[in-house]
């Protein structure tokens, strides 16, 4: 193999380092306006009047009567109207959209709307309507409690993260001949287009979505790009000219998606040696006040939420609640980093009560080969949870810390964790993604959905076609994705981009290589001219899984963590400063090491940022924090000395051994940072573990 | 107003309370600095003024008259600190690597990598944890020190 385990030279050139780049604000078109979003101010109620005070020459204005078609974002539910009409369910909700081509005009014009108010509601647990309630049932929990020689009970909870990609949301809205193009700051283009579809209807079938260099996603450039795209689209079908939006930063973080909130009840029983005999979980998500993805967010978090370990009486439960703040969404670990911080956190507090060694409570009741998950799952060969864990153990010289800092301000903490990669259950199977695969007049050229987010799809995919294809890395490119011209790969979430996108890409290069008949891509272009490949997606024959049940194969594959936490703690300020994580983590095998790297470092950051720093203050509704000013992401002077080791254990379904990443490594920072603030006495049971609760933690 | 942009001489005809980053992207067209914030807490703005890495999102360009200015496409597209930072994989989605490369180069020589942290602090980065950014960082500074004793050596 010539590429594939290398870190070949990336697919995205020089331009990320030049400046050269093309970001969704760097592109200008002939006749371009600048769109801007008028929202409610009110977490609740009707619109009774909607006054517009000023001089509206040369704005384009739109409410929801210039919907051509249906007013719905379409995503797992059409109840999210792209402007509201009569009635307000969530601050910064869309109600109106102005447009202009001078941008100062523009954002001094002044809208104001009359309310009736309601009162609102923010307490998930006070909230009466669920958006999905899941029960997995294994074993007889009830009875196996009642013969369990211990029981732990404990809740914990997680607040609201925002994703803070480093560019705002943004996209522009081209009409062209016969339709509207839609250039934008985008995960998955084609959710866009499915949205914009129903928002406009069969009079306008030509619409395409092309991605532009994009500044980040991490799940926050997942549904919502379609909410904005639409509101681009309505203004530039109404001014019949070109129609920017970009949101500033404030707008960014007030109006879009974050990380749900949860609340998670653990109540288990033991034998008194530690074995897990039962375990009943509660997970309550704070969904917002519209559908948008918490269904599937809920039951990826549930999946998670008996964490990696081996028991024979399981019940979850869980529900999505309806609150009236902005929907929360797709974020990175996609629920799971909730429920496993609880079961981690959880699982340290079991091994206190039984005076048990928190890595021999772990050993003892961690997943091997041959053992059923939750779901009833019979997990295979690459099940890491054992050597993952060991790898950490002895490499941070777990043990000697953890005696040798008792008594001081220093620490050391664990958290075991696992992450299925690709589409839930039968997820994959339905979404029927397809690659292609063209033959250019020096190589081929990959065609696909799939978006480079900073993550390296590019790359990888490359390194996968050039080896399954046996050709020269430099003679294989990569198409921007625009809806009109590649394969519907499906959308670039759940740590699937490599393990499913790039398994259909292999298959695509060796029906290619059997097509070129030992000829190379030139030659072939030179006498035969241009051929395609496609293929769809085939999930493992042996997968098999209920909906209704929630029972069955929930993942192709799992990847393993386990992360290491050493921090010091401040005894007058209770400020936390992490001196070092060690994130060990099997994923199948690395396609580019150093890109795989930067997955495992930058999430890690993310999961010690979520630990520790990024608290949302919500007031009467809203972030109140929504700036870099004060909601606070990792600089480099937060940072600890992160050491990665990325083990192998090849998945044979994914291309070349390889499982899904992305996420893996967002689940485990929290819990290995609280479990560490618990050695020092604190008990902490939720994040993020600001100096403020901190200070008010009880003793344990 | 006139000052001096990338080692030419320009003239904009902004508001001189024009933001410094609007007139360099919308006016003279270099959209290499971006706008991650507009407060300047993310760096993602940075441009070096008489050397100095400041946000230019807080500059009102009537405050550079006849400074120099050095944004991102200055460095052309060939200096050593750009080809490492796609190649340590320092740039991940890239829109905070403009402004973490011009924070970088007032780096003195030989930087441990507290240095390189300090001078870094005010740039943030979401994708990468840094760690690939010190390591893009330190061996520019290295491979820079190498180069010079290299002429030295010549030179003796």
């Amino acid at each position: 193999m010539t590429a594939v385990g290398k870190s070949v030279a990336r697919k995205d050139g020089i331009g990320k380092a030049t400046g050269g780049a093309q970001y969704a604000d760097d592109l200008v078109f002939p006749e371009m306006i600048h769109g801007r979003t008028i929202r409610s101010t009110i977490p609740r109620g009707r619109i009774k009047s909607i006054r517009y005070d000023f001089d509206t020459t040369g704005f384009t204005i739109v409410d929801y009567r210039d919907v051509p078609a249906k007013n719905a974002v379409d995503l797992m539910s059409q109840d999210q109207p792209f402007l509201a009409e009569h009635e307000v369910n969530h601050m910064a909700e869309p109600i109106v959209l102005l447009a202009h081509e001078d941008r100062d005009t523009l954002l001094a014009a002044k809208v104001v709307i009359e309310y009736e108010e309601e009162e609102p509601l923010f307490d998930p647990e006070k909230s009466t309507l669920s958006f999905k309630d899941i029960d997995i049932v294994k074993g007889d929990t009830d009875s196996a409690l009642r013969s369990a020689h211990v029981i732990v009970e404990g809740t914990y909870r997680t607040g609201h993260q925002e994703h803070v990609y480093i560019e705002p949301n943004g996209v522009i809205a081209v009409p062209e001949e016969g339709g509207v193009a839609i250039y934008g700051s985008v995960q998955c283009p084609f959710y866009v287009i499915k949205a914009l579809r129903c928002l406009l209807g069969s009079a306008h079938p030509n619409v395409r979505v092309i991605q532009t260099e994009t500044g980040g996603g991490f799940g926050g450039k997942e549904e919502y790009p379609s909410m904005i795209a639409g509101h681009a689209v309505l203004l530039a079908l109404k001014s019949k000219r070109p129609v920017k939006i970009i949101y500033d930063r404030e707008e960014d973080m007030v109006a879009t998606t974050k990380r749900h909130p949860s609340i998670v009840r653990h109540r288990t029983g033991l034998t008194k040696d530690g074995k897990l005999v039962a375990m009943e979980i509660e997970v309550i998500l704070d969904g917002g006040a519209y559908v948008t993805l918490s269904p599937t967010v809920l039951s990826r978090g549930c999946i998670h939420a008996a964490g990696p370990y081996n028991c024979d009486n399981v019940r979850i439960r869980g529900h999505a609640m309806f609150t009236n703040t902005p929907p929360n969404g797709a974020f990175r670990g996609f629920g799971a980093p909730q429920t496993e911080f609880a079961i981690e956190v959880h699982m340290d507090r079991i091994a206190d009560q039984l005076g048990i060694d928190p890595v021999e409570i772990r050993r003892m009741n961690a997943l091997k080969p041959g053992d059923r998950t939750a779901t009833g799952q019979t997990l295979r060969d690459d099940t890491s949870a054992h050597m993952v864990l060991e790898e950490a153990v002895k490499r941070t010289d777990f043990a000697r810390k953890r005696k040798e800092w008792k008594g001081t301000n220093k620490s050391i903490g664990i958290s075991l964790f696992y992450h299925g990669a690709g589409f839930t259950g039968a997820g994959e199977r339905n979404l029927k993604s397809k690659a292609r695969l063209d033959l250019t007049p020096t190589g081929v050229r990959i065609a696909v959905g799939s978006t480079e987010i900073g993550q390296g799809t590019r790359t990888m995919h490359a390194q996968i076609v050039t080896d399954a294809l046996g050709i020269p890395y430099e003679s294989v490119e990569v198409a921007q994705p625009d809806t009109s011209r590649v394969a519907d790969s499906g959308p670039t979430v759940a740590s699937r981009t490599c393990m499913v996108v790039g398994k259909i890409l292999e298959e695509c290069a060796h029906e290619m290589k059997e097509k070129l008949g030992g000829l190379s891509p030139a030659d072939y272009y030179a006498k035969n001219g241009a051929i395609s490949v496609e293929r769809m997606y085939e999930p493992p024959d042996w997968i098999q899984w209920d909906d209704d049940t929630y029972l069955g194969d929930a993942y192709a594959t799992f990847g393993w963590g386990c992360d290491v936490a050493e921090l010091e703690l401040d005894p007058d300020t209770y400020e936390v400063k992490p001196i070092k994580l060690t994130a060990v983590q099997e994923f199948g095998r690395p396609i580019h090491p150093a890109l795989a790297q930067g997955q495992i470092e930058g999430g890690t950051a993310q999961g010690l940022g979520y630990a520790l720093l990024e608290k949302v203050v919500m007031k009467n509704g809203a972030m109140a924090n929504g700036q870099l000013t004060n909601y606070v992401i990792p600089t480099t002077l937060d940072m600890p000395e992160l050491e990665v080791v990325m083990m192998e254990n090849p998945y044979p379904g994914g291309p070349f051994g390889a499982k899904g990443l992305g996420e893996l490594p967002m689940d485990g920072p929290a819990p290995a940072v609280v479990n560490a603030l618990r050695a020092l006495g604190l008990d902490v049971r939720e994040i993020p573990a600001t100096p403020e609760l901190l200070a008010t933690a009880p003793s344990i | 107003m006139q000052f001096r942009l990338n080692g030419a001489d320009v003239e904009v005809g902004a508001h001189p309370m024009s933001r410094l980053l609007d007139v360099l992207r919308e006016e003279c067209n270099l959209t290499g600095t971006k706008e991650g914030c507009g407060e300047g807490e993310c760096g993602a703005c940075t441009v070096l003024i008489d050397g100095e890495p400041v946000c230019s999102c807080l500059v009102p360009v009537s405050q550079v008259e006849g400074a120099e200015v050095l944004s991102i496409e200055g460095l052309g597209g060939n200096h050593p600190l750009q080809k490492l930072f796609m190649n340590e994989v320092g740039a991940q989605c890239g829109i905070c690597t403009p402004g973490m490369i011009m924070a970088a180069l007032t780096l003195p020589d030989d930087p441990t990598l507290d240095d390189v942290k300090t001078a870094l602090a005010g740039n943030l980065c979401r994708c990468t944890g840094y760690s690939a950014i010190y390591r893009a960082v330190l061996k520019w500074k290295t491979n820079e020190i190498q180069r010079a004793d290299a002429t030295q050596e010549i030179q003796r």
